[in-house]
């Protein structure tokens, strides 16, 4: 038996807009641009439903129908899940309906995919279970296996999310953690009993999510009998290939006419073809085997660039400080009560906020500055320190 | 090389620019004869030859003023025919003739003009010589007259050099588009090639002491930050936005203080408005500075600020950076074409530029951000590189002519 795990996450934040310090104190719209504007979540969330989330959860769905044998995972943040509501509600009763077959499970995260797991526990903690208790609200399902923001992840994460009772959790497969280990089996996060550890196969994973389209690239164009190729000699180093990117690899990332999504489409239905093959979900596949090995990782490790750390959100002066001011505020906003002001501050969590501070590549102009929705990473910082000035303000009031 | 001015005798970034360029060209193998438009010792330049158009002193390169008599006009230049004072006009005719004469002896690879007030003669050798012509465009008339439409004979200069010239080098991206929309140049007629730190500056022995300035640094002392911008005081600056931003600015910070460094036309109404917003209080002009006295207003400033409503390339930017200033910039200036560790905004947005100079004041990790990442940027390009591309351009049309 040789398994799949295809996992796929799905978010989008709620983006500040370029909110003036003449504003402060007079307009508490942050997060409302004009619909042409460079902010406006909306025309992002309705291009990216067109590019991806339509197109890639019919295809998932058609293949489901046609395949009662496969199955995907998803995480959906909370931030999503608003916008969907209000937006494209299609797409939340698609998910649904993939649910109710048994043919998806959702995967518990932060509500507002916020690193709130290095700043304050009680924020985590609640976060996580806000957002366990909107999947349940929604679909009806209670998550059983925890994936953290980014893929950030370490052993005390682990020992949190035992205690909490999930049954597995999902991390990065570094080399430089795994070593000779392979990444396709389960494993046991160091000091747990009984957690689960699944772990990203990165490099067939980033064939797809990174280098499908580049024409630079040795292996391109990517053909399926290629891949099934790399996916069968991967098998022998173990039986569990966790497949684990962004949703909007297909659509987004990788445009329809790169060819992704008749890539994705032939893929389903060729894995399955071959001999005892199948496509199992997260909790499947913490059941698989028994955990072959204990891992230990000590320091975070995440899914993101070279170095598989924070140093993306928060490593420079501008992100720290932005975050610390933001996390100093939360008593005071808290005991306000007032459940708006705890929204918009909440809002105000979400990773990709000290993401578009990111210098580390500005002047490169790479992959950071590509998907940033402001001018740089400086206007980023000023517009979330007015908006911050202006939650402040309100907690006085 | 046609130009008007090496330093020492510059008035502005011109010169600055004209002989790091030449010195690097000629580092690279060019030969060089560099004409001005004056007669005056140039103790550095060693690596080409200055050739002097006229007995005139620098001075009177831009023409004379009122008060210069006939005979003093007829002693430094008797070849002309002098009914009325001594324009720019004249001394360019002077300009021209030194040309025309220089070339009936000696015929170049290539004549290489800087800016309208040489183009004239540029075209001269092009026409009664046929040598080919690259036109540099270190500013236009419309960025000069604050994208108004200025002086109509300077256009028709400008608009003939740039039709004549066999390649035109724009010094930033902003100026190409200019010389494409208001001249109507085809764009692959047109080579961006952007401007460099002076290579004296960083190698000089500058040293800033904390005494230079006791007022500022004590305000600093107390919490205040120093805005700064430099140049002259024109139209094209966009100063008077800049001086409704600061009062903005003020109303939500009012330790601000902001320094005008240089002189010009709009002193007076610059100095009136500060009274009529109530912030003259906050507001210092120093009067024109060069040398050491205006690296030390970049080392005194946190913040400096180039405010042009159309700004070729923007040198002074360049400059403060290398003292360690945070830079915001308007869109409208091709420095920040090349700097990425800016903030930017445009130039009538009054409102922006205020926000801006608040956060930075307020938010040391933002100012020690900006002030920081600047300095891997600011030497970037380097005069080398400006040669390199220069002589590749050069080489492409002599080739080019062979066939």
């Amino acid at each position: 038996m040789r398994a799949i795990c295809l996992y796929l996450h799905i978010h989008q934040p709620l983006r500040y807009r370029e909110y003036s310090i003449f504003e402060v104190g007079n307009d508490t719209n942050y997060f409302n641009d004009n619909f042409n504007g460079r902010q406006s979540n909306e025309r992002i969330f309705k291009k990216v439903a067109e590019k991806s989330y339509y197109p890639m959860l019919n295809l998932l769905l058609e293949n489901m129908e046609k395949h009662p044998d496969f199955k995907v995972s998803f995480s959906i943040t909370g931030t999503w899940l608003e916008q969907a509501e209000k937006w494209a509600p299609d797409l939340i009763d698609k998910i649904r309906y993939m649910v109710s077959r048994g043919q998806a499970e959702i995967v518990d995260e932060t509500y507002y995919h916020s690193l709130a797991y290095y700043y304050n526990l009680d924020e985590f903690t609640d976060q996580v279970r806000m957002h366990s208790a909107k999947i349940q609200q929604l679909f009806g399902v209670k998550p059983q296996v925890f994936r953290n923001t980014e893929f950030a992840y370490n052993d005390s994460l682990a020992k949190w999310a035992e205690k909490e009772g999930y049954k597995g959790i999902l991390a990065e497969g570094w080399d430089k953690i795994l070593g000779w280990r392979s990444p396709n089996h389960v494993y046991r996060p160091a000091g747990c009993e009984k957690l689960k550890l699944l772990l990203k196969n990165y490099r067939l994973s980033d064939d797809i999510a990174f280098r499908f389209s580049n024409r630079g690239w040795g292996e391109w164009p990517l053909t399926v009998p290629k891949y099934q190729n790399w996916l069968e000699m991967d098998s022998l180093r173990g039986n569990l290939i966790n497949l684990f990117m962004d949703f909007e690899t297909f659509g987004e990332h990788q445009w329809k006419d790169t060819g992704i999504f008749d890539f994705m489409n032939t893929l389903i239905s060729t894995w399955l073809n071959g001999y005892e093959n199948k496509f199992v979900t997260v909790s499947e596949a913490c059941e698989l085997e028994e955990p072959v090995d204990e891992v230990s990782m000590p320091d975070t490790i995440t899914w993101a660039d070279t170095e598989r750390d924070l140093s993306a959100w928060l490593s420079n002066a501008m992100q720290t400080s932005a975050m610390q001011d933001l996390y100093d505020l939360r008593e005071r906003v808290l005991t306000t009560g007032d459940a708006e002001l705890i929204s918009d501050w909440r809002h105000l969590t979400t990773s990709d906020h000290p993401y578009a501070m990111c210098t580390k590549y500005w002047n490169d102009g790479d992959v950071h500055a590509y998907f940033s929705a402001y001018a740089s990473p400086y206007e980023a910082f000023m517009y979330f320190m007015n908006v911050l000035r202006d939650i402040e303000y309100r907690t006085k009031k | 090389m046609l130009g008007w001015e090496l330093p020492p005798h510059n008035s502005g970034g011109l010169g600055v620019a004209c002989l790091n360029m030449a010195r690097a060209l000629s580092r690279q193998g060019a030969d060089i004869d560099f004409v001005v438009p004056y007669t005056a010792e140039h103790p550095e330049i060693n690596f080409m030859h200055v050739l002097s158009a006229t007995h005139l002193d620098p001075i009177y390169r831009y023409g004379g003023g009122s008060y210069e008599s006939l005979q003093i006009l007829e002693k430094i230049i008797p070849t002309t025919d002098h009914q009325e004072l001594l324009s720019i006009r004249d001394v360019q005719k002077s300009y021209c003739e030194f040309v025309e004469k220089y070339l009936s002896d000696y015929k170049p690879e290539l004549v290489h003009a800087h800016d309208w007030l040489t183009y004239e003669a540029g075209i001269l050798a092009k026409k009664n010589y046929g040598i080919p012509l690259v036109a540099h465009v270190h500013a236009t008339e419309f960025d000069r007259a604050g994208m108004r439409s200025g002086n109509p004979l300077i256009h028709e200069i400008e608009y003939e050099g740039l039709m004549m010239a066999d390649k035109i080098i724009a010094v930033s991206e902003a100026t190409k588009r200019i010389i494409h929309e208001k001249y109507h140049i085809p764009l692959n007629k047109i080579d961006v090639v952007y401007n460099s730190l002076d290579e004296n500056y960083e190698k000089s022995d500058y040293f800033f002491r904390d005494t230079t300035y006791g007022y500022l640094n004590k305000l600093k002392f107390e919490g205040w930050t120093i805005v700064s911008t430099v140049g002259r005081f024109t139209v094209q600056k966009g100063l008077y936005n800049f001086m409704r931003a600061a009062a903005l600015a003020i109303s939500k910070n009012p330790k601000l203080m902001f320094v005008l460094a240089g002189d010009g036309e709009e002193r007076n109404e610059l100095i009136a408005m500060a009274a009529e917003l109530s912030i003259a209080k906050n507001v210092i002009f120093t009067g024109f500075i060069r040398g050491k006295k205006l690296r030390d207003i970049y080392s005194i400033s946190d913040i400096f600020v180039m405010s042009s409503v159309s700004e070729p390339f923007g040198l002074t930017a360049l400059e403060a950076a290398h003292h360690g200033d945070a830079l915001i910039l308007t869109k409208q200036s091709g420095v920040s074409e090349v700097i990425w560790s800016a903030m930017t905004y445009d130039f009538w947005d009054e409102e922006k530029l205020a926000d801006e100079i608040v956060s930075i004041s307020e938010n040391p990790a933002l100012r020690e951000s900006l002030q920081e990442n600047v300095k891997s940027e600011y030497h970037k390009i380097t005069w080398n590189q400006v040669a390199k591309k220069c002589t590749k351009i050069y080489n492409n049309i002599i080739n080019h002519k062979r066939y």
